[in-house]
């Protein structure tokens, strides 16, 4: 039973000092990816079995972009178990772009001068929750998680342009919403 | 610079991910294109206001305990520590070591029997080895086993009660074939050991935590059954409970 041998709880100790820091960074992801807390948590807790099940695998560098790569994974997975859903990022992508460029254009209509007003925390989670997938996954990536771009391509998977032009996307969506909001 | 390309150039821009030379370019286009100027400082705007609000969750302590089960910290004394005290200390009487070791020896082959059942339950999701047969049709699986192990597994369709059957396997423990019937709770994998003697006759289940996993054990017609998951206890309980109350009615009906 080598899993309780010495050399594996000194790797449960390091996991956990390297890991533990970085559960609410998950967690949040899981949360806007999942939109619920039941199915976030669950995810939250499979990405650290997974993670500590593969930590040998892990090359060094900062863990958090590994520990996010691993949870969109599950989410992913949870995603295609909702059936519904499943494929949205890649099969209905195109489809969430085009739907999307109606609301690119409406942005630009919106007064670009006008100052946002302050809405509450929950308010803009909520908005956040509301966009597409891709977008919604780049922006809190960025704006939440703090990610470079170089990281949030290497754990979507698409170039850094790509990267770039969903958070364009996603901001002009989150920012009509926002006035929209506001207009209320 | 076209207002295009400077419209989602500016985003970068603001991230800070742009190299000076791009940078100097679509600062050079906002300062003679109102429009992109605007765009610009709207999202600068965008941005502050989402720094200024709080939009991260924090991970409930259920959350954390759930992690502490899946990599215990190794601060918890065991019982190898325990052992080294006694023979340090000196002070235990022989008849006391005698028994000692006898319950040990006892143990050790139960603490085996979890180890391996847990190491079994860890491989087959690891080597993505967790079904021989897959299906999710119960008359599909139990034939399954016919030939392939001396004993004929009971297995049973828990769907309504919120366990999907995925499957069966065939595994080892304490170096005898075990039949392995797999179920699914949201992304939890249960594994069922069923076996001849995998220890001895249990008057009532018994429900403990190893290593993180939960397992249940019980006894049913001279049959040993094991679920190990990572699943929470209330739900393995859930699992085991509803298991043996299905059993018991398939057999009686």
């Amino acid at each position: 039973m080598a899993y309780e041998g010495g050399g594996d709880r000194g790797k449960a100790e390091r996991f956990r000092t390297a890991a533990l820091p970085y559960l609410d960074d998950v967690y949040t992801l899981a949360r806007y990816l999942l939109r619920n807390p039941t199915d976030a948590e669950d995810a939250a807790q499979e990405c650290y079995l997974r993670a500590f099940r593969h930590y040998e695998t892990f090359r060094g560098g900062p863990i958090k972009p590994w520990l996010l790569a691993i949870l969109r994974n599950v989410c992913r997975a949870e995603y295609a178990r909702r059936g519904a859903l499943a494929g949205l990022l890649s099969n209905n992508l195109e489809e969430a772009e085009q739907a999307a460029d109606g609301l690119w254009s409406e942005a630009q209509h919106s007064p670009e001068t006008e100052t946002l007003h302050r809405l509450d925390g929950e308010t803009m989670q909520r908005l956040i929750t509301q966009l597409p997938d891709a977008f919604r996954e780049a922006l809190v990536l960025r704006e939440i998680n703090d990610l470079s771009y170089r990281e949030i391509a290497d754990i979507t998977g698409v170039p850094v342009g790509t990267v770039m032009s969903r958070l364009a996307r996603g901001r002009a969506q989150l920012r009509s919403a926002w006035l929209a909001e506001e207009r209320r | 610079m076209t207002c295009d390309e400077a419209e989602v150039m500016l985003h970068a821009l603001l991230d800070d991910e742009l190299d000076a030379g791009h940078a100097r370019e679509v600062e050079a286009h906002a300062a003679q294109c109102a429009r992109c100027a605007a765009q610009l400082v709207a999202y600068r705007d965008l941005r502050q206001a989402l720094r200024g609000g709080n939009l991260r969750y924090t991970a409930p302590a259920s959350l954390r305990r759930s992690i502490d089960r899946v990599v215990p910290s190794p601060t918890a004394t065991t019982r190898r520590a325990l052992l080294q005290g006694f023979g340090l200390g000196g002070l235990v009487s022989a008849a006391a070591a005698a028994s000692l070791t006898f319950v040990i020896v006892r143990e050790d082959r139960d603490q085996r029997i979890l180890g391996e059942a847990i190491s079994a339950h860890l491989r087959s999701l690891q080597a993505d080895h967790l079904t021989d047969v897959l299906s999710t049709d119960q008359h599909m699986v139990k034939p399954w086993f016919n030939g392939r192990i001396d004993l004929a597994p009971p297995v049973i369709d828990l769907t309504a009660q919120g366990f999907t059957l995925v499957g069966g396997r065939l595994d080892f423990i304490d170096g005898k074939p075990a039949a392995v019937i797999v179920y699914r709770r949201r992304v939890h994998v249960i594994n069922l050991f069923v076996a001849q003697g995998l220890s001895s006759a249990l008057p009532a289940p018994r429900l403990e935590t190893v290593q993180g996993f939960n397992i249940r054990r019980w006894t049913d017609q001279g049959l040993s059954l094991l679920a190990v998951s990572d699943l929470n206890r209330d739900e393995l309980e859930e699992f085991g409970a509803k298991f043996e109350q299905t059993a018991r009615a398939a057999r009686t009906s």
